[in-house]
């Protein structure tokens, strides 16, 4: 157990490093810092002075080790574009994109794992054929089309649900919530299905293709040969076996939740994470592009981990070989 | 010839399942009709969307020519410039497609070589390759093409970047596919180093370089051409999100992308066929090059049919 763990620890913090570098670099490399501070009449001495103040003229190594700890302990710095700190903007903008995250990957969850037992189990069916066709174009359809497409249906046509922004949010302390009123729910309601369709074609498409492997192997048959009811075979047996892969997958989605919230976040005006990092990229803000890439491969590594353990504590095989991974 | 051909039909295990698989012919002739569109658009497109000259303003927002008020010039309608919605697609879709190939060529030629380095020499070049490739394996491509296109954004000045774009956009693509490629020529290649003619080349005392390129690459191009169809609608579908959030192509030339990126602005008022044309053109691209790629998948694969 505890080698387990220490080597994917060491291994995640190798991708943390990796990750930090790459960051640091775009920061300091990537345009000059000082050129975006001053303004035309900044005397050189003046633009001197800074540069020794902010320490530019250290060792490249010496840098890099205090922009290790600037991240460590929240000091992000701050914005080229709206000057202000970006630890705050971060905190201002994370409530959005994480009740999002959520609720798509509840969807795709809810609807994808039931989905993906009911076409393992009733392959030739026509409802299972249906499904599955569908999920097929499903898996063409670009998100940012989707989204489109929704609010056409739904924003327009029919004049249901809200097409873009929060509606209605409520704040407990600096946390704002879209869970609380009737409005918040309508407008999470569209991009939460944008963003969940993509992972719920995938979630159903790996559930039902791990089902169908453990229903072909000889110990299922053996439950048959034995004569235990369908039902328990179905749902006991299979089920269980096949979901030490939907952890992995749960895992690898959220990835996904969160990549294609900038997509989302844009279609429908959602002032989360993934929209503050595209304007970013838009005007060239390298300081939140850096720290945005910073975070979000932290989210990564900390699933990863957490899947990992998972895996120890539900799958025995991995507990038994010690060599494993 | 008559002869020939039937006997072709029968034997060339590729042709005979192309004939008796009505899907895959189905896409095959979609994906050709729409290549050809799209590369010879200046010359049978109605009218060339980049020059001002040739569109009118007081066309603006007409509506596809069977519906009312519709003009039969404009088979599908203009946009809101009064281009000619048909010629916009035709030429936005050329965009696509090159910038497409160009990404993928270019993730082949990179993932191809590292992959193939990596799988003969092994080693600690092969322990640090391949962690960088799970370390960005993690990392979902559209945040590796963002984050890329965002980085030359910052090195480039302006009008320069604006010069390159075609070359920035399929780098920020490309390398976000060759993974892939690199994965896979990897494993192939690990497979090929010990069979005995990689070792009889080795034995006559070919160059190592010469015996990766010239040896064992051409043993393992099939799976490497699967990827290759798989990752052309991916490079599509990534070229079209990024002109979709505005970070790619400039609107002064759009592709299919930034054309429903203009579309989105006239849902509301009722022009729905500024962004639903665009989008359909975009999503049947995808899915016949889709079908196509599973098609070649279950040729080079005998175990999935």
């Amino acid at each position: 157990m505890f080698a387990y763990v220490s080597r994917r620890l060491i291994q995640s913090i190798f991708v943390m490093l990796t990750v930090s570098l790459l960051a640091f670099a775009m920061f300091r490399f990537v345009g000059d810092p000082m050129a975006v501070m001053v303004g035309q009449e900044t005397s050189i001495e003046d633009q001197e002075r800074l540069r020794e103040q902010l320490g530019l003229n250290d060792p490249v190594i010496q840098q890099y080790g205090r922009f290790i700890t600037n991240m460590l302990t929240g000091e992000f710095g701050f914005s080229y574009r709206t000057r202000q700190p970006i630890g705050e903007m971060l905190l201002e903008r994370a409530p959005a994109t994480i009740e999002l995250g959520i609720v798509s990957l509840l969807i795709s969850l809810i609807v994808g794992i039931p989905a993906g037992i009911y076409t393992a189990l009733r392959n030739d069916g026509f409802l299972s054929q249906t499904i599955l066709i569908t999920t097929l174009i499903g898996i063409s359809i670009p998100t940012f089309v989707i989204g489109i497409f929704l609010i056409y249906l739904f924003g327009v046509q029919l004049g249901w649900l809200p097409t873009f922004g929060r509606g209605e949010v409520t704040e407990i302390g600096w946390w704002k919530s879209s869970f609380f009123s009737l409005k918040g729910l309508e407008a999470l309601i569209l991009p939460a299905i944008t963003l969940g369709i993509y992972q719920l074609t995938l979630t159903m498409r790996l559930v039902r293709s791990e089902m169908q492997d453990v229903l072909n192997t000889d110990f299922i048959k053996f439950a048959v040969a034995r004569g235990i009811n369908y039902r328990s075979i179905h749902y006991h047996h299979a089920l269980r076996n096949s979901m030490v892969p939907v952890i992995t997958i749960i895992g690898l989605q959220f990835g996904g939740v969160i990549a294609f919230s900038i997509v989302t976040e844009s279609v429908f005006q959602w002032p989360g994470m993934g929209l503050l990092f595209l304007e970013s990229i838009r005007y060239v803000d390298i300081p939140v592009m850096a720290v945005y890439l910073v975070i979000i491969a932290l989210v990564f590594v900390v699933i990863n981990l957490i899947v990992d353990m998972l895996y120890f504590a539900i799958d025995p095989r991995v507990r038994l070989q010690p060599e494993a991974g | 010839m008559l002869e020939a051909w039937r006997r072709i039909k029968i034997e060339n295990e590729f042709i005979y399942l192309f004939l008796n698989n009505r899907v895959a012919q189905l896409a095959a002739l979609v994906a050709i009709v729409f290549i050809l569109g799209a590369l010879l658009a200046p010359l049978i497109a109605p009218s060339n969307p980049y020059d001002l000259s040739t569109f009118d303003i007081l066309d603006s927002f007409t509506p596809p020519a069977w519906s009312e008020g519709g003009n039969p010039q404009f088979i599908i309608g203009t946009d809101d410039q009064g281009r000619d919605l048909l010629s916009s697609i035709m030429y936005g879709m050329r965009l696509s497609l090159i910038i497409g190939v160009l990404s993928v060529a270019f993730a082949a030629i990179f993932g191809t070589a590292i992959g193939v380095a990596a799988g003969y020499l092994g080693g600690r070049f092969d322990t640090i390759v391949m962690r960088i490739a799970d370390v960005q394996l993690s990392l979902p491509a559209i945040l590796t093409a963002l984050l890329v296109d965002g980085i030359a954004r910052g090195l480039l000045p302006r009008e320069q970047h604006e010069d390159l774009l075609l070359v920035v956009l399929s780098l920020a693509i490309g390398l976000s596919l060759w993974v892939n490629f690199a994965r896979t020529a990897r494993a192939s290649t690990f497979v090929e180093r010990n069979k005995e003619y990689v070792q009889a080349a080795e034995i006559i005392g070919l160059h190592p370089i010469r015996i990766m390129l010239v040896v064992i690459l051409p043993n393992i191009l099939s799976p490497l051409l699967v990827i290759g169809t798989v990752d052309l609608a991916v490079a599509i579908l990534l070229e079209a999100t990024l002109s979709f959030l505005g970070v790619g192509v400039p609107p002064n030339q759009p592709s299919l992308g930034t054309l429903i990126r203009i579309g989105t602005e006239y849902i509301f008022s009722g022009e729905w066929w500024i962004v639903i044309f665009p989008s359909f053109a975009l999503i049947i691209l995808i899915i016949s090059i889709n079908i196509l790629g599973d098609f070649f998948r279950a040729y080079l694969n005998p175990r999935l049919r």
